[in-house]
Order: structure tokens, then C-alpha cells, then sequence
């Protein structure tokens, strides 16, 4: 029998501690216990033979911390000792199996920590190749905080062998992991990622976790795994014991079996006795089946979303199709435009978030990639990845943290075996366009007769109904009038018929009419009332936004009205005293007077009001250099401190991207450009942000390559920019010689530069030490330096 | 024996938060950057996910050769602190990794706000800090002064021997880089003595 059988088959009991078990037998504090693999192996193989002997038909082979990180090159050689042992004593019995067992690698992945995510992979793959060719029948990947390290380890267990993977997590009494992820995400995840059982380990007690368990239950299509501590450790007699009894334990085990949990087991703090106790309770019930649930559902590393119940609002605006800023951002690659419309969104309601960054001219699978990590750095919504190129669509699935939405795939078979494979691997849900080779077909039974053929061939490669979203595309109706009729009649038909979800780029259908927005909501609701899953939308549009209150209010989703009365008062209420400010507001102070207060929104209402008569260098020289100035001078002379100087300088900001619209290429802005960089070895990176904030503010070019970057990059970076100026901070006295090392390297290959250093660490004499040409005490020194050298160049 | 325990504040210290950025007790922050800070608490407050863990260890120094119970070290600058004491308490806390999101976020979106969210996490795991400390005060008759690592000569490696100790990243999550820096950031380690009692 293999595992996956014995998973069909009904209950399995897993084994219990082994960390106990070893410090009981001798291991102290501080040693490896993976160590006895090569050590003391007859230890291990007597823990295995109890946890046979009461009845366990899964042992984890100690492998928990087996990884490159803290074995390095021993690796291979403590794991497959660990297997071995395990799967010698597994030999003594039929239909027992030995799990490798991949704990976290105690590191936490970027971007909150400094382990990167492909590097992740790695080092679990080592771990699973020495573990498979060594005999394992399937991977544990368990005690997991960080639903983005558990991706790490599955898809290393997926990519470097063929056996089963069953992944657990590790819940707070909060019902939420430690980074954030809820029983629904965390299934979702999982799941997506073809995991044969998903489920809890650790940290709490069986009857804690119920909540927890009651709700992966709920949603999901594979076992549920639960393997949970025997209670809190207490110190009785001067040995620490565990609060739970084997009894107890047994019995609330029974009770989240009966529940439907199919795998069961103990993490730390229970014994053989447990485990035995365990399998007794159960003894003659029979699981409830794992049923197909059937859901729609996508991620982000918090919450999931599930399609088919309320309509799902996914914003459109991160889409560079005649977006001139837009495109302006990708080619400098400057994400700060790019993640302010991923918050705007959220703050404007949207679900999701769709991410398209395909230009001709740019590298589109980097930047994609890139812009998916950024984004989920700025908000926890779940991201629609956007491409038409597999490759870039597959970097992107890799990085994103949680279950995606991939748009999108087509009738065509090319588009079909290219993305549906990325689907299989990575899960989540799948945009379908109802199109094929020869086109958009102009009428109802066309568009689902592609549908139906997609549903087939999709089916060809495990990927149920379940997981399609039809998009019957919305084209202009100034175009065709028969155009919106068709689109609709088609999503009706596949709603009722097929049973599958649908969606709708809404925007399109008014392309080439005036005041779009009215056509545009129309069009919403009725596609709502023809029951459409999904709209890609313009979340600023006031006149959509009113239509999806009202149908919430009107599909009976709003009870008692009270979202649509709170949204509709408000609106009344906001628009009478936002008037009211910005006339009160506009007359007393101008755009000098909102940049040196910080005031964002105000400070680029003021400069858009100035630019009607003036030009706008003209707006930059009198107006917002002289404000930043005050502010400069005032923080030198301390009568004005680092929150307000950065307050101004960002509200400068917001008035120049008013200006910068309106410039020229003529009107070029400073000559000096800067490359800035925390060095190698340091993450701290909030001073140098705020050098290159200010920077930025006065006009200079800023090329921002992070934290912890290598010397070879900088110089990299300062040679293709021909930038004056490599900017250094260090905040660590460990993480001095490699600025030291970078400033070495930039005089040597380019003596004409100057380096600028700065950071709590140094001070002048340091810096002379490290052979750097100027030492700024803050950000306005280094405003100053640069304004200097930029005199000397005019 | 070790133990893992949380918590929650209803506010940060809004002096030590000033402090952190930049400003001393006799200057007075603008209304707007006060507003700001406001703001910025609230958030930090709601995101806030207050764990440490504790054990406590016999103590015994041979002029500067300090034996911790977990680790032994040489260190001057410690033996000073726990001068008299034959316990400490040895503990790791962290603000959680919520209050690293905010930080990460807005060092993307508003350098103003992420210097804010700095000073107030650096201010919220200070208050942690002092919380743990009273309770050890209370409970232990411990010092009302904690050490940590990298204060005067006491290496920063000494975190590597904290964290199996306690196995730190396993009981509250922390994790610890090559160099020795913590994420969560906002994260302490620290000693407290406790002297003989009567």
C-alpha cells in the first residue's frame, strides 16, 4: 500500500514527539538533536520502535532541522542516516511509512527578514533529494509561521521528488499564523500547491484547536492533518512536564477526528503512551470522507477570497494601456508611483488587485516579478498576475506570497499548454477569455463553445471547473451595438450552464464615447444582475461605486440597508465640507505655506491651481524650493525636526508630481545624479531613505539600489548612470568594512566620483579613515554637499 | 524552566518615541508632526503582537570570566551589572512582526511615516521591555536595570547562545541573521540580575 492509498483508505496516525523524547534520553540544551543521527542512532531507532509499537503508521524521520544552514555539507549524510534509521524500523511492519520531515529553517524570508525566497528553495531541496534518494514515502513540511516558507518548502518537495507532501502550520489562539495567515488562506496555499493533506501542528493543545481545525475543514478538498502539543509545559518536581494528559489528550483527539480531521498525530510533549492512547479512541470509528469542495478561491498571505457569492472587484489601474504616468514609472522603474495606486485602490475598495506591467521596451518578466514582491510589501490584498508571457507569468507565481489569480489564459491551444502546466504547479485561479485563433466569435453559442472546449482541456490536466473564471470580454459597444447583448448573453449561459464564475473587464465596453463612466455603470449593473462573479474595474469611479452599493443593497447582501445609508450619507456630508476647506484653505495659505506645514493633498491642489498661469519651473524655483529651503534651514538650526522635515518634503513631492506633467524635456532639472545604497551586510535602511526622499525633493536624480548591496553592484550602478555622487550608509560598526570595501572599489575603478557617507556609526574622523570624500551628519548635509557640486557643474 | 508569555500595551511612550526621532525633551514637535505620530500610533497599536519567553539561570563570576547558566562570557561591562547578583533572568521579547509590515510599507509609500512607525515600534518594544522587567522586579526581586547584548564589551555573538538557550525563534518567532540582527526588528534580548534575597 502506498501512502497516498493509505490516505484514501481512512484514518492515519502519525507519531508523536520526538524532541521530548531526545532530551529525556540525554540531548542537552543547545546540541542538534539531527547530530544523533550519525551519533547515537540506536537512540533514534528506539524512539521510531515505540511509536510503531503504539501504533503509528506514519514516523517522521528526524530531519526536522536536517538543512544546509546548520549542516552545511554534512546535509546529505545526517538526512539520509535519519531515513534510514526510520525506514529500518518501519521495515519490521506492513503499510508503515516514513515522512522526511522539513521544518523552518529558523529564517525569515524577504522581504520582513533576509532570506531570499529562491534561496529558500534551495536549501529545502537539498534536504528532500537526500531524503528521497534515501527511501522517504512522503514530505512533511511542518511548523510553519510563514505561509511564504512553507511555499518554499513544498515547492522544493514538488520540484525535487515525486512523493506526497503533507504540510502543516503552526496557529495562534488567535486562529491566525504568526505573519498573519487565516485556516482559509492557509488552505488555500497549500492546496494550490498540490499538497495531498494540509493542517496544524504545534504550539497549541488539541481543544485550542478546534476553531481552527472547524474551519481548514470547511474548505477543504484534501485531509486535514492535526497534530497538535500534549497542553503548556509546567515544571513539576524540577522536570518540566506537559499540562495534558495521555487520556485527555486521546479523548479531544477523538473529537476533532469526529469533526472530520483524518490525520492525526502529536507534536511536542507527547509520547508513545499518547500516541497509543490516540489510536485507541479512534479505533472503531471511520473517518468522515474528504469531499471536493469545489471552491473558487484566491489568496493573499492573510485572507482568501472566494468567487461566486459577492461580486469580487478586482481595480484595473495598475495597467500601463493609455496610462501615461504609468508607463513613465515602468520605464524609470520607479515603483513609488506603482505601489500608491495599489493602496489608493484598497482604499477605494477593491478585493484584488490585477498587475500588468507589460511595455515593449522594458524587461517584462523582471519587472513583473519585481512589482509583485513590492506590491505585497505595501498591502495584503490578493494580486491578479497579468501577462501574456508565460515566462513572466511564471517568475511572477513563484514570488507571490499566497494563492494567485492568473490572467489570463485563452481558447488557443498555444495559450492552453503554456499556462495551463504554471496553473497545475503554482494553483489559484484561472481568467479565462473566451477567444480562440480565429477571434472573438461574434455570437452566444461562439463564445461558449470556446468555453466548453477550454473546461475539456483544462480537465487534461487536473484543474477542475472549480478553479475557471470565463471572461466573455466586453468590447465597445460604439463599435458593435450588438456587442455588450452578446458579451452578457454569453456569461449568462455559462453561469446557468456550465456552472462556472465569471468576470468582466467592465471599461472596455464604453471605449470611444463621451462621459464613459455612465455607460461603464450601466453596464456593471447589469452585468451583476446576469449574476457575474468578478469585475476589473476603475475603483475612482464615483459613478461604479455607486452602482455596486446599490445592487449590494438591492441582491439583499446589505442588510437593512446600513453599508449603502453609511456610504451615501457620507457622501453627501464629504463632498459639502471638502468645498468648503479647499476655498477656506486656497485663499489663506499657498503652496509655499502647505509645503512648509507637510500638508500632501493641499500642497498638489495648489500647485495644480498655480500651474493655470505659471510655468512650472517657474513653480519649482519660487515656490517649493524656497518652502523645502525654510524647512532645511529650520531643521539645521533645530527649530524644526525630522518627522516635520519629512512631511515637507514629501508634500514637495506630491506639488512637483503636479509640476512634472507639465514639464518639458528642455526644462532639465539638476545635472547631479546620485546612487544611494545601505552597504552589504546591513538591513537598516530608513536614514538613507530619507537622504534619498530629500534628495529627490530638491531635484537631484536618485538611483535607490536598498539595503545590504554589494560593493560590485554599486559600482555597477554608478557606471551606468554616470552618476557624481555614490551616497553609503551603515548603521552596524560590523557592517563598516564593507563600506569601506565599496568606497575602495568606487575610487579605484572611478576616482572622479565623490563618496558621501553617513549612518550612526560614523563620524568625521571615521569616515576620513575609510577613505570616503565627504561625512553628512544627516540629510540636509547631504542636500547641501549635493547642491554644491551641482554649482560647480553650472 | 522556560517560559513563553504575552502581551499587550494601551500606548507608547510618546518622550521615548520623540527621542527616537531625533528630538530632546525641551523641543516642541510641530501640530502636524504631532498629528502624524497620532496616527501612526494607532496603527502601530492595532498591529502590535506582544511575545516574549524567560528562563532563569544560576549565576557565578570569577572577576570578568561571567558563567550565565546558559553560556559563559567575558565581559567587564557585565560583571558591573549583575555585581552581587547569584540569578538572572534571561529573556528575548519582541513587538511581532505586524509592526515590520508598517515599516516596510511606508519606507515605500511616505519616508515621514515610516521614520514615525520606527520610533514608535523602537518605543512599543521598550515599554514590552519594561513590563517584563516590572514583573521580574515583582516576582523575582530582580534589578530594575537590563543588559544586553552590545552594550559596552559584551559581544553581539552572545545572541547565538541566547537563542538556543531559549530557542528563541521556535517559542516567539524571532529570527537571528548571520551578523546577529533580529527580525522582527523590533525585537530586545536582555539580563537581568537578581541578588541573593534577605
Amino acid at each position: 500500500m502506498t501512502f497516498r492509498q493509505k490516505l484514501d483508505d481512512g484514518f492515519v496516525v502519525l507519531d508523536g514527539a520526538m524532541g521530548t523524547m531526545l532530551q529525556q534520553r540525554g540531548l542537552v540544551a543547545g546540541e542538534l538533536p539531527e547530530s544523533w543521527n550519525l551519533t547515537r542512532p540506536d537512540e533514534i531507532a528506539a524512539v521510531h520502535r515505540q511509536y510503531l509499537a503504539a501504533g503509528a503508521d506514519v514516523v517522521y524521520a528526524n530531519t526536522f532541522g536536517a538543512h544546509s544552514l546548520k549542516f552545511g555539507d554534512a546535509t546529505e549524510e545526517v538526512v539520509a542516516a535519519a531515513v534510514r534509521i526510520a525506514a529500518n524500523e518501519c521495515a519490521r511492519y506492513d503499510g508503515r511509512f516514513v515522512a522526511l520531515d522539513i521544518g523552518p529553517t529558523g529564517k525569515l524570508l524577504k522581504p520582513l527578514g533576509d532570506l531570499d525566497f529562491e534561496e529558500a528553495v534551495g536549501i529545502f531541496a537539498r534536504t528532500v533529494r537526500a531524503g528521497a534518494a534515501a527511501g522517504a514515502d512522503l514530505i512533511a513540511v511542518e511548523t510553519m509561521n510563514d505561509c511564504y516558507e512553507l511555499k518554499a518548502a513544498v515547492l522544493a518537495a514538488k520540484e525535487a521528488s515525486n512523493l506526497p507532501v503533507i504540510a502543516t502550520f503552526v496557529f495562534g489562539a488567535d486562529g491566525k499564523t504568526m505573519t498573519g495567515t487565516s485556516p482559509e488562506a492557509a488552505v488555500a496555499i497549500a492546496e494550490g500547491l498540490g499538497v495531498s493533506a494540509v493542517g496544524v501542528n504545534c504550539s497549541l493543545a488539541p481543544a485550542e484547536m478546534r476553531e481552527v481545525v472547524r474551519r481548514m475543514l470547511a474548505v477543504a478538498s484534501v485531509p486535514v492533518v492535526v497534530k497538535p502539543n500534549a497542553g503548556l509545559p509546567e515544571e513539576r518536581d524540577g522536570a518540566t512536564v506537559y499540562s495534558l494528559s495521555a487520556d485527555q489528550f486521546a479523548e479531544d483527539m477523538k473529537e476533532l477526528a469526529q469533526l472530520g480531521a483524518r490525520v492525526l498525530g502529536g507534536c511536542c510533549g507527547t509520547s508513545p503512551e499518547y500516541i497509543q492512547k490516540l489510536r485507541a479512541a479512534i479505533s472503531g470509528y471511520s473517518p468522515l470522507a474528504a469531499e471536493d469542495k469545489n471552491l473558487t478561491v484566491i489568496s493573499s498571505y492573510t485572507n482568501a477570497l472566494y468567487f461566486g457569492h459577492s461580486p469580487v472587484l478586482i481595480g484595473e489601474r495598475i495597467n500601463p494601456t493609455g496610462k501615461k504616468r504609468l508607463k513613465e514609472a515602468l520605464r524609470e522603474g520607479d515603483l513609488t508611483y506603482i505601489l500608491g495606486e495599489a493602496v489608493r485602490q484598497q482604499e477605494r475598495g477593491a478585493h484584488a488587485l490585477d498587475v500588468n506591467v507589460g511595455l515593449p521596451e522594458i524587461d517584462e518578466a523582471a519587472m513583473l516579478e519585481k512589482c509583485v514582491a513590492e506590491i505585497q510589501a505595501v498591502t495584503d490584498l490578493p494580486l491578479q498576475i497579468d501577462t501574456s508571457s508565460p515566462e513572466a507569468m511564471e517568475r511572477a507565481l513563484r514570488r507571490y506570497n499566497g494563492c494567485p489569480l492568473i490572467n489570463s489564459v485563452n481558447g488557443k491551444r498555444e495559450s492552453m499548454e503554456k499556462f495551463f502546466p504554471l496553473a497545475k504547479k503554482y494553483g489559484g485561479a484561472i481568467i479565462c477569455l473566451t477567444l480562440d485563433e480565429s477571434g472573438i466569435p461574434d455570437s452566444v453559442e461562439g463564445r461558449v463553445k470556446i468555453a466548453r472546449r477550454i473546461i475539456a482541456e483544462a480537465k487534461k490536466y487536473g484543474i477542475g471547473r472549480n478553479r475557471l473564471i470565463f471572461d466573455t470580454l466586453a468590447t465597445a459597444v460604439s463599435a458593435d451595438s450588438r456587442a455588450a447583448n452578446i458579451t452578457l448573453g454569453s456569461l449568462r449561459q455559462i453561469r446557468e450552464k456550465l456552472k462556472c464564475n465569471t468576470s468582466l473587464g467592465i471599461s472596455n465596453v464604453s471605449f470611444g464615447l463621451p462621459q464613459r463612466d455612465f455607460i461603464t455603470s450601466t453596464y456593471l449593473a447589469l452585468a451583476l444582475a446576469g449574476g457575474l462573479s468578478a469585475a476589473i474595474y476603475n475603483p475612482y469611479s464615483d459613478e461604479v461605486e455607486k452602482v455596486i452599493r446599490s445592487f449590494m443593497a438591492l441582491s439583499g447582501r446589505d442588510a437593512g440597508c446600513a453599508q449603502y445609508i453609511s456610504y451615501a450619507s457620507s457622501l453627501t456630508v464629504g463632498e459639502v465640507t471638502r468645498t468648503a476647506a479647499k476655498t477656506e484653505k486656497t485663499t489663506e495659505a499657498g503652496l509655499h505655506y502647505f509645503v512648509v506645514k507637510g500638508l500632501k493633498t493641499e500642497a498638489a491642489a495648489a500647485a495644480a491651481k498655480l500651474l493655470e498661469t505659471l510655468a512650472p519651473l517657474e513653480v519649482v524655483n519660487t515656490e517649493i524650493i524656497p518652502a523645502l529651503d525654510e524647512v532645511g534651514k529650520g531643521f539645521e538650526e533645530k527649530t524644526i525636526f525630522l518627522p516635520q522635515l519629512l512631511m515637507s518634503a514629501e508634500a514637495a513631492g506630491a506639488a512637483f508630481e503636479e509640476v512634472r506633467s507639465r514639464l518639458s524635456p528642455s526644462d532639465n532639472a539638476k545635472k547631479v545624479k546620485v546612487v544611494i545604497a545601505t552597504v552589504r551586510g546591513d538591513i537598516h535602511d530608513i536614514g538613507k531613505n530619507i537622504v534619498a526622499t530629500l534628495l529627490r525633493n530638491y531635484g537631484f536624480t536618485v538611483y535607490d539600489l536598498g539595503r545590504d548591496v554589494p560593493p560590485e553592484r554599486v559600482l555597477e550602478e554608478a557606471v551606468k548612470t554616470g552618476a557624481q555622487i555614490v551616497g553609503l550608509s551603515a548603521l552596524m560598526t560590523t557592517t563598516v568594512p564593507s563600506m569601506k570595501e565599496t568606497v575602495a572599489l568606487i575610487k579605484d575603478k572611478l576616482p572622479a566620483v565623490k563618496t558621501v557617507v553617513g549612518g550612526a556609526v560614523l563620524n568625521e574622523e571615521y569616515a576620513a579613515m575609510i577613505g570616503a570624500d565627504k561625512y553628512c551628519r544627516d540629510a540636509m548635509e547631504t542636500v547641501r554637499y549635493a547642491e554644491e557640486l551641482e554649482d560647480k557643474l553650472n | 524552566m522556560i517560559k513563553v508569555i504575552s502581551g499587550r500595551l494601551d500606548g507608547i511612550d510618546r518622550r521615548e518615541t520623540l527621542h527616537y526621532l531625533g528630538l530632546t525633551v525641551r523641543d516642541i514637535p510641530s501640530a502636524e508632526s504631532v498629528a502624524l505620530v497620532d496616527e501612526c500610533e494607532r496603527e502601530a497599536l492595532a498591529a502590535q503582537d506582544l511575545r516574549a519567553v524567560y528562563d532563569i539561570y544560576d549565576y557565578f563570576a570569577d572577576g570578568d570570566d561571567l558563567d550565565l547558566g546558559f553560556a559563559k562570557v567575558r565581559s567587564h561591562s557585565l560583571a558591573l551589572s549583575l555585581a552581587g547578583c547569584d540569578k538572572i533572568v534571561l529573556f528575548a521579547c519582541t513587538a511581532g512582526v505586524g509592526i515590520d509590515r508598517l515599516i516596510a510599507a511606508y519606507s515605500r509609500l511616505s519616508a515621514s511615516k515610516a521614520a514615525a512607525m520606527q520610533a514608535l515600534g523602537a518605543a512599543l518594544v521598550e515599554g514590552w521591555c519594561d513590563k517584563i522587567q516590572e514583573m521580574c522586579v515583582r516576582e523575582y526581586g530582580a534589578n530594575k536595570n537590563r543588559f544586553s547584548c552590545g552594550y559596552g564589551d559584551l559581544p553581539l555573538t552572545l545572541q547565538r547562545d541566547i537563542f538556543a538557550a531559549l530557542s528563541v525563534t521556535k517559542h516567539i518567532g524571532i529570527t537571528l541573521s548571520d551578523n546577529c540582527f533580529m527580525t522582527p526588528t523590533k525585537s530586545v534580548t536582555a539580563i537581568i540580575g537578581i541578588k541573593p534575597r534577605g
